[in-house]
């Protein structure tokens, strides 16, 4: 950790505004906790007493399951609150629903909502920290953080690495998160994917944007590959699912044009023989479950950290 | 008795008869004076004369917004008739021309009079724009010879685009036979699902981008009709660098198309959204800087004929919500002279042609009075001190809506 280093960060709201220092310093302190998920008895008092709130406006099993064990394990009471049992669907705006929240005096609120920039806007209207578990299709931190931890993980680095991102850039918070944080950690991203779902602005913020998959493969360290999003309707984005796979699925032979220790790496749920042919997703290459560990330690630095913890 | 009002050694500016000088300018009776007659010093009761002491201001033919929401009837919770002109006049402005997207829209003859009798108590001038299509709905044609004799001075269904070319060839032809302008709210809708401008930042923020081919392939389509067809074409609230090339191109061509562009476009670009600034939303969206500049160059070479503001006020409840979820539009009529100004300051345009684009142009297009300072002309006149401080402060603003980006 570098000399003088401080975690000054309220709230979680992105990758974007974490420096190199604050990222190395919540993977450090995740990797510290890793092995409590290890132990018999899988419970530190570190936030006994602290209230979290699981605010979740969308649909969410293994990102809401993850918060509640991390918190769980340190010791928070927790309470789940859902879109469907949520006073919003009586017409309660966001930031009504938030200063009832604040009003019993939350520690921390846990908000996964389908809009862009909820959590921020939620952020200025609470005393309790904010963590962002996905908005829109703007971020999900945790998620990228978990991706980071799990490549430092087997990779013993993060700099100089060549992450491919494969699939549906335009609508995944993921992939904004991943990009942002392995950027700053000094990787290089190249992505592949169909032109209908590569959002604009891409090479500015320093992407590599391939042409195919080998260009975009070729010795990658990493092959992120995303979920496509079947329920997407209103927008012929693609033709069909079948073409998908046979041109942006990552299959074997894929695979094998990347280094012979690369990472197969995925956000889930995964769509088997969409995005991610099943003997990829359980080759020996795959990390798959290991984020899903990961998951745990990384939302538990983030709970610790954002307590005022350091 | 005669009312007079002397407005003393300012400069004035006043391009449609080429004056720029110091000197004073005469109001008798709610009309400019003849400058040679006899000074009012040596008539026969000059206490009957009110004076105002214009030294180091500049006295200009009353300024003309000709694109303003002012939400009466039927939105009066973000503004109204009184409160809307309050701020033209807080603004610097004599006269505001008002878009139909009120509640029920103005598409009738009821409306439009509802509209004028408010205005009879009003801060400014008030010129109803009517609304092309009944309901705006974009099927079927409002009653023009009916709506322009009750005073409605331009046509438009502002708020949303006219989908159907067909209807838009018909509003143009039939307009003609009534002497309405057509004003275009130029969009492309199937294009235009989004909620600002697409590029870097709304990749950034996750935002659905809105491409400026979706504002420009619809000012293509107006040229095209309106050169066709022979008629005339006001493109509103142009925001990019291509619709403004596209308009430039036809006006060299003798197309008869005039183009406005709001403050906001000259003056902001897409980065004002960071941070999900539901005040930054509006449609067209701010664009890029590069667009930005090209809107400063429209200024500049003549292709834009005016500023407008857009005004368009919401109350909190339609802008503390999540960014998707806010509604379009900011309010501009306190703030368009300043930033005007700025443009002037900038070496952007010279001050004769700010005034040409906020008095002198819009009154030519509109075919209102106004936009002169000649003798026998109406006198609505704008005084404007330079020297006033800007920002303008927020308590000493005179509308409704609390929303405001400047």
């Amino acid at each position: 950790m570098t000399t003088g280093y401080f975690f000054s960060h309220r709230h979680i709201l992105d990758i974007e505004h974490l420096s190199a220092d604050d990222i190395d310093h919540i993977l450090t302190t995740a990797e510290s906790f890793k092995e409590i998920s290890a132990r018999p008895i899988k419970k530190v008092p570190t936030l006994r007493g602290n209230t979290i709130i699981n605010l979740f406006f969308e649909p969410s099993t293994r990102t809401r399951l993850s918060f509640e064990i991390a918190a769980k394990r340190m010791s928070a009471d927790t309470f789940n609150i859902s879109a469907s049992t949520s006073s919003t669907t009586k017409g309660e705006t966001l930031i009504d629903t938030a200063r009832n929240i604040s009003a019993m005096n939350p520690d921390i609120i846990i908000l996964r909502h389908s809009f862009s920039g909820a959590p921020h806007m939620l952020s200025q209207y609470v005393n309790a920290a904010v963590i962002n578990a996905g908005d829109g299709t703007h971020e999900h931190p945790s998620q990228g953080l978990l991706d980071m931890m799990t490549v430092r993980e087997h990779k013993k680095r993060l700099n100089n690495l060549k992450i491919a991102i494969i699939g549906d850039i335009l609508h995944s918070r993921v992939a904004h998160s991943d990009i942002l944080g392995f950027l700053r950690m000094g990787s290089e991203i190249f992505v592949y994917g169909p032109g209908t779902l590569i959002p604009p602005g891409l090479k500015e913020l320093g992407v590599t944007v391939c042409s195919n998959m080998k260009e975009a493969v070729q010795d990658a360290d990493v092959v992120m590959t995303l979920r496509i999003q079947k329920e997407r309707q209103d927008d012929p984005l693609l033709p069909s699912l079948r073409e998908y796979a046979a041109v942006y699925g990552v299959t074997a032979q894929v695979a094998s044009w990347a280094r012979p220790d690369a990472l197969i790496m995925h956000p889930g749920p995964i769509n088997r023989g969409i995005e991610l042919m099943p003997d990829v997703a359980d080759g020996s290459q795959s990390v798959i479950l290991d984020q899903v560990t990961n998951g745990v330690a990384v939302r538990m630095a983030l709970l610790y950290l954002v307590t005022g913890n350091n | 008795m005669p009312t007079s009002l002397l407005i003393k050694n300012g400069r004035i500016i006043d391009p449609a008869n080429k004056v720029d000088c110091i000197r004073d300018l005469l109001i008798v009776d709610g009309r400019i004076a003849d400058p040679t007659a006899v000074p009012p010093s040596e008539s026969s009761d000059s206490s009957e004369i009110q004076e105002i002491d214009a030294a180091g201001c500049w006295v200009v033919p009353g300024l003309i917004d000709m694109h303003v929401h002012l939400r009466e009837p039927g939105e009066e919770y973000k503004e109204d008739i009184l409160s809307g002109t309050r701020a033209a006049a807080a603004g610097g402005f004599t006269a505001v021309a008002c878009m139909p997207n009120t509640k029920p829209v103005n598409d009738s003859r009821a409306v439009t009079v509802l509209i004028l009798s408010q205005a009879e108590k009003a801060d400014a001038r008030v010129y109803p724009v009517a609304a092309i299509s009944q309901n705006s709905q974009g099927n079927a044609l409002t009653e023009f010879g009916e709506l322009k004799a009750n005073g409605v001075v331009a046509v438009s269904d502002d708020g949303l685009p006219v989908r159907d070319s067909q209807l838009m060839r018909r509003a143009m032809e039939y307009a003609d036979d009534h002497g309405l302008l057509v004003i275009s709210h130029s969009e492309e809708p199937s294009l235009s699902n989004g909620v600002m401008n697409e590029g870097i930042i709304s990749t950034r923020l996750g935002l659905k981008g809105i491409p400026t081919a979706a504002e420009s392939i619809m000012v293509y389509r107006e040229i095209a009709l309106a050169e066709c067809l022979g008629k005339r074409v006001h493109i509103a609230h142009v925001s990019c660098a291509m619709s403004a090339e596209l308009i430039r191109s036809a006006k060299a061509r003798g197309v008869r198309v005039t183009a406005e562009t709001a403050p906001h476009y000259f003056t902001l670009t897409d980065e004002a959204v960071m941070g999900y600034t539901t005040n930054a939303k509006m449609n067209p969206p701010l664009r890029s800087e590069k667009d930005r500049q090209a809107i400063r160059q429209g200024l500049a070479d003549g292709t834009f004929d005016a500023i407008a503001t857009d005004h368009a006020p919401h109350s909190m409840l339609e802008k503390e919500v999540e960014f998707d979820r806010a509604m379009n539009g900011i309010i501009g009529l306190e703030t368009s002279l300043p930033l005007s100004l700025a443009l002037v300051r900038e070496g952007v345009i010279n001050e004769q042609k700010l005034v040409e684009l906020m008095s002198v142009n819009p009154a030519r297009i509109l075919g209102v009075e106004g936009g002169t300072l000649s003798t026998g002309a109406v006198a609505d006149v704008t005084v404007i001190n330079l020297t006033l401080p800007l920002p303008i402060l927020k308590s000493r603003w005179s509308r409704k809506a609390r929303t405001r980006h400047f």
